[in-house]
């Protein structure tokens, strides 16, 4: 019994070192990164390559996520409301889903997918071949070259993209309601109208600026300081990608919590 | 003049270092012997303030590299190349934009002629076609890689040249290339080098003076014929796999 509650505290203590550390060393990247920001001739042309890539490379599967959200939420409300409740709720329905929800986060969760394994498995890369440090010993920064330009791409991008899904969810909605239920322009536009307040795409493009900082930040740090090998690199990209997921909900808990529920 | 005293460096429970005391005079070539994995590159790695020593002094032309702050240290970088044992080539960029990173001075980066003129000179001081510069790293071999590397490290015409496993995965004939240039860069532009190396006949080939390095310390400096003399076991262990060949470069 007495051995059963060591090992406890074992696991508890080593849980704790190990959680101070990583919170000590995302503290020292975060700051370095900052540090980074006055050298903007150094990061400003490789921001404008990354925050291409990402708005390029990105656009068709943000496209076609939040199209699909958009028509499935339209498709899904006009089958339970038929009967019921008035056709341009399903207006109301799709704009409020797609604005406040759908868009942000399935943007967001997308998106840690594809840039967050992408930025974490390029730095994990660089660190394992020794480019990082090739770039140290050349008296160079890899904050101003490699992570900072990411950073400020993912921060900048993530919430334009978020803003073409709402646009691709919302119009995706419309036409497919069209399809399948006897609802006019007219209607869905009355019922887009009705429960809309501009603050609500706002709080759309705040709560994506928070989920496009986490997904920067949290992927160039874990593929910053890999270690071993391709085995490391592989767990820099799993661990980015679940780590900036999971954060990107519990932001989106936190957000809304704060913005909307005062 | 690079000056060691009771460097130690553990990584865990791993000890590493344990109170290296090494020298290396100026103008000269030394070249780090030890068996792999008895911290050769580690040691490397303190000396141009990419690890920091646990305990012990790092002084170089009489600063402490430990205690350089972030913008001595930037300055202090400039005046070493580092050659990586892979190249460590920047896979996004072609071989003219890998070799300018190496000129370290800012307003000769940006001027582009200077830059041109520059990496061309390097790119023929390491033996390689000047149709090279539009390459990019995966295009080139195993010796190419290393070549290059040597171009980015000598391009800002540093003091100092930290060499780390020049020859290590290359067949013979490219290794006796590698070697060759090593030793003609030393004449050529005059700079202070440290080979580490576990390849005895390269060494003995290139360097004025050889440190053996194992179980974190070293246990013997010298000309190669005073470790050809020596009766250190350690010496004569590690000698003997390679004994005739170093003679024979000796």
């Amino acid at each position: 019994m007495a051995t059963a509650s060591l090992d406890i505290r074992q696991v508890a203590g080593r849980f704790f070192l190990d959680g101070t550390t990583q919170v000590g060393r995302f503290t020292f990247f975060v700051g370095e990164t900052l540090r980074a920001v006055p050298e903007v001739r150094i990061w400003w042309p490789r921001f404008i390559d990354e925050a291409w890539n990402i708005g390029v490379g990105s656009m068709f599967l943000v496209l076609l996520i939040a199209a699909f959200a958009g028509a499935v939420t339209a498709l899904q409300a006009g089958y339970q409301f038929t009967g019921s409740l008035p056709y341009y709720i399903v207006g109301t329905l799709v704009v409020s889903a797609v604005i406040l929800e759908l868009g942000p986060v399935l943007t967001a969760l997308v998106l840690s997918g594809r840039i967050g394994a992408r930025y974490a498995a390029q730095l994990g890369t660089m660190r394992v071949t020794e480019q990082i440090d090739a770039l140290e010993s050349l008296g160079r920064s890899p904050y101003s070259h490699l992570v900072l330009p990411r950073v400020l791409a993912a921060l900048v991008m993530i919430p334009m993209m978020t803003m073409v899904a709402n646009a691709a969810g919302i119009l995706a909605g419309w036409w497919s309601v069209k399809l399948v239920l006897p609802v006019t322009n007219m209607d869905f536009v009355y019922g887009a109208q009705w429960f809309f307040r501009p603050w609500d795409a706002y709080y759309s493009f705040i709560k994506s600026i928070f989920f496009g900082g986490t997904i920067g930040l949290v992927s160039c740090f874990m593929g910053i300081g890999t270690q071993q090998g391709a085995e490391g690199v592989g767990r820099a990209a799993t661990g980015a990608v679940v780590s900036s997921s999971v954060l990107a909900l519990l932001l989106d808990v936190l957000v809304t919590k704060v913005l909307l529920n005062q | 003049m690079i000056e060691l005293r009771g460097v130690r460096k553990r990584f865990g429970a791993q000890v590493v270092l344990d109170g290296v005391d090494f020298d290396v005079n100026e103008g000269e070539t030394v070249a780090l012997l030890g068996p792999s994995g008895t911290g050769k590159s580690v040691l490397l790695k303190h000396i141009i303030g990419l690890l920091k020593p646990d305990a012990g002094t790092i002084t170089v032309d009489g600063k402490n590299v430990a205690r350089l702050k972030r913008k001595e240290l930037v300055a202090y970088r400039q005046n070493i190349g580092y050659v990586f044992q892979n190249g460590a080539l920047f896979d996004s960029m072609d071989v003219f934009e890998n070799v300018r990173l190496g000129i370290v001075d800012e307003d000769k980066f940006k001027d582009l002629e200077y830059a041109q003129k520059r990496v061309a000179e390097c790119i023929r001081l390491v033996n390689l076609q000047p149709e090279v510069i539009q390459k990019f790293p995966a295009e080139l071999s195993g010796g190419m890689r290393k070549r290059v590397g040597i171009a980015r490290a000598i391009a800002g015409s540093p003091k100092y040249l930290l060499y780390d496993e020049p020859t290590s995965g290359l067949d013979p004939v490219n290794a006796d290339v590698i070697d060759a240039l090593v030793q003609r860069l030393d004449e050529e532009i005059g700079v202070t080098s440290v080979m580490v190396t576990h390849d005895v006949r390269g060494a003995f080939r290139v360097a004025d003076r050889l440190a053996l390095l194992s179980e974190g310390k070293i246990v013997m400096q010298g000309t190669p014929q005073e470790f050809l003399a020596s009766d250190h076991p350690k010496v004569k262990a590690f000698l003997e796999r390679d004994f005739d060949n170093a003679q024979f470069a000796a």
